[in-house]
């Protein structure tokens, strides 16, 4: 019986956004009469923050600090369509529809302060903290809450925009299977190094050195929660979790957080981090879908980093420490027979 | 986390004055007070509560359903069975015409899986709805059931679901979506090794710290209004009009921050009946996935079985891919058969393989019906084809991260689903790996990049 030391590597690449049905998400964003910006959706955030990335979206577009902007989502009686939050499509699909809807604001916060500074809109810029003034001449400004204080109330106009983000259905060839399922990839490399115990099959994962590609980080510090937490939910599924233990028989399910396994902060692996941007061609800033593919090369990683520790291959998930053992007195049992 | 703002530096604009800054969430302050306003933090007058009365059998024939004890039992108001459901065969998609419906909301002649819904109780408190729901006698047939992909697709197998003959998917392609590019039997022929491995998984639950579930409240103006944790607002919006047969505006769906989801609450499964209770009672009802029923009866992810057949050259080119994936849905569609056709483009992972031959089976099983998970229809592919991936470096004697970098795609390179190649990024990927954890390879692989391809 030994602690045997293994490192195996493992590179993915993950597809952001679904073209099912078609894949379509809208915003509309409109000034109040103090200069902030709402932006209605009916997008759903799941706790991983989309909230506060489409703010960051809309505020970048129109030239405004981001806490200016609110975000009022997820209802169907105030909020244009959305297909959903799902298939890492958020950031990249409704944030492109926040960002046409912010650009077309823009040119109307534009116009409105034009005219209040007797200038064309064409030579204005936005200096991002919240007024608008002359290119080249900053001292000929106008604040965007005067804006919309003028177009609200004097020149009675609305500054708002509509966004819509539309990627067209596609009908896989059914000979080819030519088909369009999603648009940019995200990228990953993940290095991981476990100790496996061959008395008991037991597995630790002592570390986790992950490189993400996710097109542009548009929020780092939410990009890394989303990453240092798929990280772990890979670590999760290569190691522990099953609905149904002994697959296909269905006994034994878990029914609480008691009996289906997942690692515990005991559990945790030392987790690295690193990013690396290479904008999108189509997304908002750059960005791609990030959510899901964070959690997916851990899984083979893992896999391989056990067979180097101890030289035995499992290839169902979950990889228990049965299934270890089993693999272990098979592989011996091989052994002997060749040596007789 | 530390961004390596050294790779594709040229390709980004990083002056910007909101993106690509750290703000703190607006949300955050109220996640960590617990001030955060959930679907299930509100509370109404009147509320009612819904619980189902679940097949305990994995398959069977109903023969009869009682309800006559159950509506007895004190504080229930309302029973419902299938013959309330306006149009009570449904599947989530058909709105955009992905079809056949195939699922039941209220089992009426057959259940498919332990844990299908037959009869729903409204009661004015949930113990009242409970213990009115283990007074409900249905009387079932068991029938031969099958939990296995394999076993299903034997000619002898049970039907799982008239919708669905042979018990597989039928896909405009067959019963299977292929992919096929180049001349796999010629890349074969070609290879110095093949080698051929089969892969598996079970089901897993997504887990989310909220359960699944909402509230209706009618608005008293025949508009009813849900509060609900769905991923998709308009999903359930759509699927309610249809099986409820109500106008869409008459439904107002709400939604805002919710308990994670990974994909469990893509599925409109618990509003439709809610909404229709809330309905026929004329008062708000709550119905919302104790800890085991988001264990034991929510979509898992599906368990997979794929098996992946390469062609590859001693100095390490992979050359031909031959993959037969099988996703198991359980007993009904839900997203299954998308997560399938999802897989078939994936599985030539990241890396240009010149001849490609792809199936991928959807399968009915009597088994929990699966829907999308967090990496739906890629996960499973990904441990396949990364530990196929090091099975074959090893065959051929080559450094597992080498062999990767010698097969990656490029910017240009033809995909197996006929999509060229865009934005790579897995050789810097592979490269930032190699330093940061000290894997050694050689130089030329580090000089190496997505956007080219070395003549």
């Amino acid at each position: 019986m030994a602690m045997k030391h293994g490192r195996g590597v493992a590179a993915i690449n993950y597809p952001t956004g679904m073209n099912l049905g078609g894949d379509p998400s809208q915003a509309l964003v409109h000034s109040t009469p103090t200069g902030n910006f709402m932006v209605s959706l009916s997008s759903v955030d799941l706790g991983q923050g989309l909230k506060q990335v489409m703010a960051q979206i809309c505020a970048e577009t129109i030239g405004v600090p981001t806490e200016c902007v609110t975000i009022d989502t997820a209802d169907t009686d105030t909020g244009p369509h959305c297909m959903g939050t799902f298939a890492s499509r958020g950031t990249h699909r409704v944030g492109n529809a926040v960002l046409q809807a912010a650009q077309e604001a823009r040119q109307v916060m534009l116009e409105v302060a034009a005219e209040e500074l007797e200038v064309n809109a064409s030579d204005l810029e936005t200096d991002g903290e919240g007024n608008i003034h002359v290119k080249g001449a900053p001292q000929k400004s106008i604040s965007i809450f005067d804006t919309a204080l003028a177009a609200h109330f004097k020149q009675g106009r609305s500054i708002s925009g509509r966004g819509m983000f539309l990627v067209q259905r596609s009908y896989p060839d059914t000979e080819t299977g030519a088909m369009k399922p999603a648009t940019c990839y995200a990228h990953a490399c993940v290095v991981a190094d476990v100790e496996v115990d061959d008395e008991t099959g037991e597995v630790t994962v002592q570390s986790v050195k992950n490189v993400y590609e996710v097109g542009r980080a548009l929020n780092p510090k939410m990009v890394e929660q989303q990453l240092v937490g798929g990280s772990w939910m890979g670590i999760s599924h290569a190691l522990y979790e099953t609905t149904e233990p002994y697959y296909p028989n269905r006994d034994h399910g878990g029914t609480d957080f008691n009996q289906y396994l997942m690692p515990g902060p005991g559990d945790l692996a030392e987790t690295e981090t690193y990013v690396l941007e290479r904008p999108s061609s189509d997304g908002p800033y750059g960005a791609k879908g990030p959510g899901e593919m964070c959690a997916n090369p851990q899984i083979p990683a893992v896999a391989n980093a056990i067979f180097d520790a101890v030289g035995v291959r499992i290839d169902t998930m979950p990889i228990t420490p049965e299934r270890i053992l089993r693999a272990l007195r098979a592989k011996a049992a091989a052994g002997e027979g060749r040596t007789e | 986390m530390e961004l390596r703002k050294n790779y594709f530096a040229d390709e980004r604009k990083d002056d910007l004055n909101e993106i690509g800054h750290s703000r703190p969430r607006s949300d955050a302050p109220g996640h960590v007070t617990g001030k955060t306003v959930y679907f299930a933090d509100r509370t109404f007058p009147d509320l009612l509560h819904l619980k189902m009365v679940r097949s305990p059998h994995h398959h069977a024939k109903i023969r009869s359903i009682d309800t006559s004890e159950a509506e007895k039992h004190p504080g229930v108001i309302r029973v419902l069975t299938a013959k309330d459901v306006p149009h009570n065969v449904y599947t989530i998609l058909i709105l955009i015409q992905v079809g056949p419906e195939d699922e039941t909301v209220l089992a009426d002649k057959k259940v498919s899986w332990k844990g299908e819904a037959v009869v729903a109780v409204v009661a004015t408190s949930e113990r009242a709805a409970q213990e009115a729901a283990a007074k409900v006698k249905v009387d079932y047939e068991v029938l031969p059931a099958v939990f296995d992909v394999l076993e299903a697709l034997k000619p002898d197998a049970p039907e799982v679901n008239e919708h669905h003959p042979g018990n597989y998917y039928h896909y405009d392609s067959g019963d299977h979506r292929k992919v096929r590019f180049g001349d796999v039997q010629a890349g074969f022929a070609a290879a110095d090794h093949i080698l051929e491995e089969t892969y598996s998984s079970s089901p897993i639950e997504q887990a989310p710290t909220e359960t699944t579930g909402c509230i209706v409240a009618p608005e008293g103006n025949d508009r009813f209004t849900c509060y609900t944790n769905t991923q998709a607002m308009f999903f359930t919006l759509d699927n309610a009009s249809i099986i409820l047969q109500m106008p869409g505006h008459k439904l107002h769906m709400v939604g805002g921050t919710v308990g994670g989801g990974f994909g469990g609450k893509v599925d409109v499964i618990v509003e439709p009946i809610a909404i229709l209770a809330a309905k026929l009672t004329g008062r708000p009802v709550s119905f919302i996935y104790s800890r085991e029923e988001e264990m034991q009866i929510s979509s898992p992810r599906a368990a997979e079985t794929i098996t992946i057949k390469d062609g590859v050259t001693k100095d390490g080119r992979l050359i031909a891919r031959q993959v037969t994936g099988y996703t198991d849905a359980g007993a009904y569609s839900r997203h299954s058969p998308y997560g399938a056709q999802k897989g078939a483009a994936h599985y030539p992972g990241p890396y240009t393989v010149p001849n490609v031959w792809i199936d991928t089976y959807c399968v009915y099983t009597n088994r929990t019906p699966s829907s999308a998970m967090r990496g739906f229809g890629v996960t499973i592919a990904d441990f396949a084809l990364e530990v196929q991936m090091d099975k074959l470096a090893r065959l051929i004697g080559m450094d597992p991260l080498e062999f990767r970098f010698i097969n990656a795609y490029r910017d240009g390179d033809m995909k197996a689903h006929r999509q060229p190649t865009e934005g790579a990024a897995l050789i810097e990927c592979m490269q930032e790996a190699a330093r940061v954890s000290g894997w050694p390879v050689a130089q030329k692989y580090l000089d190496m990049s997505s956007r080219t391809r070395e003549a």
